[in-house]
């Protein structure tokens, strides 16, 4: 077969084809996450983050307006310091609260976002105060146990004869 | 070359970009020639037995080892978790899914692959490709193209059989001398294969697989220096660049059929 001068120009069309797959290929499979939008940075403070993850989803209302950028510790208050990365197209009051919530009963974690009733919105660099950490299942069952072991302290016990 | 020089750097992309095109050419000629490589189909049958007859033994023997090794660390793991009666499911998803294709084209890659590429070469390092345009015989039609649709062919049905061995070597090791239970090996593997979507896909794989490979063997064979050094090159050349090939195609592969 003969080489042809308009080769160079065939193998840049099989690499722009290849990138295009790959491109498909990891976006069809959530892998790459390419956002466009601009965000802006909030900081809270859990005492419990629980299984939370960077990159976990923050939903207000089920929709996804931003994402987890980092967590730290906070080694002088003992606690959980979260960033967040809202977008910048979505404005909260200044006393919005923060929960974290599983999705299904034993799914991964994300931040519940609820708007509170202030009039002045949250601007870059703020730090929203009301916050709720994650519910264990460690403390809750040992919650309920220690709960039916005090019911059942306070019934009376059958007489033997 | 020099890696500093913009004269050199050029040269050498553009270098590397006349070759991928020439290689996508002879990629879509091979392609567009399956119909009459096929009327002459006492070449491809010659192929055929030489491609994968000669490999059925690598790669059952492979496939039996590689499910005896999954049996023994499947079962350890599952156990753990008390699920030992799922290891006919672990072991067939993981062949027919995954290994199965990756491993045969590997198989096949270092063992038909090479020989591929070492005959194609010694033909053109003892001129008979020369003498072949010298005749009018086009050589990609008589040489390369048979070749190819042999290793095409070939590729699905060796997977298969590894698939095959292993599943019965997990089945050796797994019921036979640990204990699992044979009933429920056998009804996992019915119950959670799906033919559509695991098999299925699995043979979308080793025929990709064998397209890939058996491109890579012919044409790294067809492009060698025409001397002991060039074919031995060559034949290297083909192990790496097509396992290389296998591994990131099996990613984008997977990333698409088996991720939501």
């Amino acid at each position: 077969m003969q080489r042809s001068k308009n080769d160079v120009w065939v193998g840049m069309f099989v690499i722009i084809g290849a990138v295009a797959i790959l491109f498909l290929a990891l976006q069809s499979a959530n892998l790459l996450s390419l956002n466009f939008q601009s965000t802006y940075n909030v900081s809270a403070k859990f005492d419990n983050v629980g299984g939370l993850k960077p990159k976990a989803a923050v939903r207000s209302g089920g929709v996804v307006v931003g994402r987890v950028e980092s967590m730290t510790f906070d080694d002088k208050t003992f606690q959980a310091r979260v960033t967040l990365a809202l977008e910048s197209r979505y404005a909260f009051p200044k006393d919005s609260s923060l929960k974290i919530l599983t999705s299904g009963l034993l799914g991964e974690q994300y931040i519940g976002i609820e708007a509170g009733a202030a009039e002045t919105n949250l601007v870059a660099g703020d730090v929203i105060g009301a916050t709720q950490s994650a519910v264990v299942l460690e403390n809750l069952i040992s919650q309920f146990l220690f709960s039916k072991a005090a019911d059942g302290a306070t019934t009376p016990a059958p007489e033997k004869k | 070359m020099t890696w500093y020089k913009p004269a050199d750097v050029g040269f050498a992309t553009r270098s590397k970009l006349a070759d991928l095109g020439y290689a996508a050419r002879l990629f879509m000629r091979l392609l567009t020639s399956i119909v009459p490589t096929f009327r002459r189909f006492g070449l491809v049958r010659d192929q055929l037995h030489f491609l994968g007859n000669y490999s059925l033994a690598i790669i059952a023997i492979s496939g039996l080892f590689v499910g005896f090794v999954f049996g023994l660390q499947g079962y350890y793991t599952l156990q753990r978790y008390g699920s030992s009666e799922a290891l006919g499911l672990l072991v067939t998803l993981s062949l027919v899914r995954e290994l199965g294709p990756v491993v045969t084209a590997l198989l096949f890659a270092g063992r038909a692959g090479t020989s591929l590429t070492a005959e194609i070469g010694l033909m053109k390092a003892g001129e008979q490709i020369s003498v072949m345009e010298m005749m009018a015989v086009d050589p990609i039609q008589r040489v390369l193209a048979p070749r190819f649709w042999a290793g095409v062919v070939a590729m699905p049905l060796l997977a298969a059989v590894f698939s095959a061995m292993g599943v019965i070597g997990g089945w050796v090791v797994g019921v036979l001398m640990i204990g699992v239970d044979s009933g429920s090996f056998w009804s996992q593997i019915q119950g959670g294969v799906d033919v559509w979507q695991d098999v299925g896909n699995g043979v979308i794989k080793s025929v990709v697989f064998g397209l890939t490979v058996t491109f890579i063997a012919v044409y790294q064979g067809f492009e060698a220096q025409a001397t002991p050094e060039g074919v031995a090159s060559a034949t290297t050349r083909t192990v790496v660049v097509a396992s290389l090939a296998v591994l990131g195609l099996d990613f984008i592969l997977t990333a698409m059929m088996f991720t939501i």
